[in-house]
């Protein structure tokens, strides 16, 4: 579905992203987790193709993004990222889960239907004509998520999509991003909040400083770290 | 005191009578106004928007002349289009000068920097996270800028009342390029100053509480397009 072959990133002339590769198929869940500053959001822009690389290459569904503009508009449009801190558009809580499906031409009764079917699964129903700043923060990243999911996209990029939020809210969206994973799409996501990687994640990927420490299952990673490094931000970050 | 108070009532007396002349004037000043902001927006939107979505050499000086531009003095508008407007000049053909379509075109001149630069200033305080999160939902290029100009709309609204407040309170432009005709360019202004040098005191104040109350409505309206655009 989604790969990155030796991405590198250079932001204010430091390498942020030191020739990454990983790659996230249908129907798995990739965790990106790593201390604050180590190119998570970075390495999400890149693959969400917001931003190009300084190196290395993108290729989603085998096909080498790097050069074809119309290419990375047609795999973006396949793809949906939920932001750490969600911007809701100033417009009504329907008009912006909408907002995907009018980019795609898509607007009226099947519209209405799916915003409202959504809606319900995140459990916002009612909140249609609600505006953005009448919404808690919670809501808000419910709105989001919603936005992104409405678009039934092959790929889910999450940037820390349950940072801030309150226990209940948080595995709301847990339980959201299972059923979507269940209906074979890729999800991406990065976290600070290793139990959760720990329990949603098939893979995960540490990015320490910029380049890729550790890759492998949930247990490889927690139980059994490759490497010092792994192992001291596991148990650091557990508690252990 | 007692002169201002009796000129006072005189001229409220004037306004709730529909004097022909009182009326007469707004409207002119106000179609004017509202014709040259109109134009004024047709150019100045698209043009801050071609600025702000462009990354070009020597962008930051062309706002910073733009910016310059927000203080030009009405006269010196006036003097410029009036040279350009003259029968020597070279529109001069056109037969705008001391004609309403005259002052439309120098409104427009003197409001254009204002309205091109808080149009760049409204879309630059959009910032950037909804363009990405417009492109990562599958807009494309332009839709996102659509987008953008939707989220920015409210302060550009603001850019466009603070541009038509601006064309109806100028008096050098009005002045300079109208000739202060009577029956034909006499604007709020225009006439407010000729009244007064010929001791009309009454007609004088009733089309400055006029001009007033019309500048403050535009204040009105800026503030809640503003601050509370939704409810």
């Amino acid at each position: 579905m989604i790969e990155a072959l030796g991405v590198r990133a250079i932001r204010g002339g430091v390498e942020v992203l030191r020739g990454i590769t990983l790659k996230a198929g249908r129907g798995e869940v990739l965790a990106i987790i790593g201390p604050t500053g180590s190119g998570k959001t970075t390495l999400l822009r890149i693959l969400d193709l917001l931003d190009p690389p300084d190196g290395g290459r993108v290729l989603f569904d085998g096909v080498d993004l790097s050069e074809d503009e119309r290419a990375r508009f047609l795999a973006r449009r396949r793809m949906a990222m939920v932001f750490q801190k969600p911007t809701i558009f100033n417009l009504s809580v329907e008009k912006n889960v909408a907002y995907g499906l009018s980019m795609r031409g898509v607007s009226g009764p099947l519209a209405r239907h799916r915003v409202r079917s959504i809606l319900r699964e995140v459990g916002l129903s009612g909140y249609e004509n609600r505006r953005p700043s009448s919404l808690s923060g919670g809501e808000a990243q419910r709105v989001a998520l919603a936005r992104a999911l409405v678009t039934e996209p092959d790929l889910l990029l999450l940037d820390e999509a349950t940072a801030n939020l309150d226990p209940r809210t948080a595995e709301t969206i847990e339980d959201l991003i299972r059923k979507a994973v269940r209906r074979e799409i890729a999800v991406v996501m990065a976290t600070h909040d290793l139990d959760q990687a720990r329990r949603l994640a098939d893979r995960v990927a540490v990015l320490m400083g910029g380049s890729l420490v550790g890759l492998g299952s949930p247990v490889e990673i927690f139980e059994t770290p490759g490497s010092e490094e792994v192992a001291r931000f596991v148990r650091r970050r557990s508690g252990w | 005191m007692d002169e201002i108070t009796a000129g006072l009532a005189k001229a409220v007396e004037l306004i709730l009578a529909l004097d022909p002349a009182v009326v007469e004037i707004t409207a002119r000043s106000l179609a004017i106004a509202i014709t040259s902001t109109t134009i004024a927006a047709g150019i100045a939107v698209p043009i801050g928007g071609l600025i702000h979505f462009h990354n070009f050499r020597g962008k930051r000086a062309v706002v910073n002349l733009i910016q310059t531009l927000y203080s030009l003095p009405t006269v010196t508008v006036g003097l410029v289009v009036f040279l350009l407007l003259s029968r020597s000049g070279p529109f001069g053909s056109l037969g705008l000068l001391f004609t309403p379509a005259g002052m439309v075109v120098g409104q427009t001149v003197l409001i254009s920097p204002i309205m091109i630069g808080l149009t760049i200033a409204a879309l630059s305080g959009v910032g950037p996270a909804v363009r990405d999160s417009a492109l990562s939902l599958g807009a494309s290029r332009f839709q996102a800028i659509q987008t953008i100009m939707g989220e920015a709309k409210a302060a550009m609204m603001a850019a466009v009342l603070l541009g038509f407040g601006r064309a109806l309170s100028e008096v050098g432009v009005a002045m300079m390029i109208g000739g202060n005709i009577r029956g034909h360019t006499r604007v709020l202004t225009t006439a407010i100053a000729l009244e007064t040098s010929r001791g009309e005191i009454e007609l004088s104040m009733a089309l400055g509480i006029i001009l007033v109350s019309i500048s403050l409505l535009v204040n009105l309206l800026v503030n809640r397009v503003q601050g509370n655009w939704w409810t």
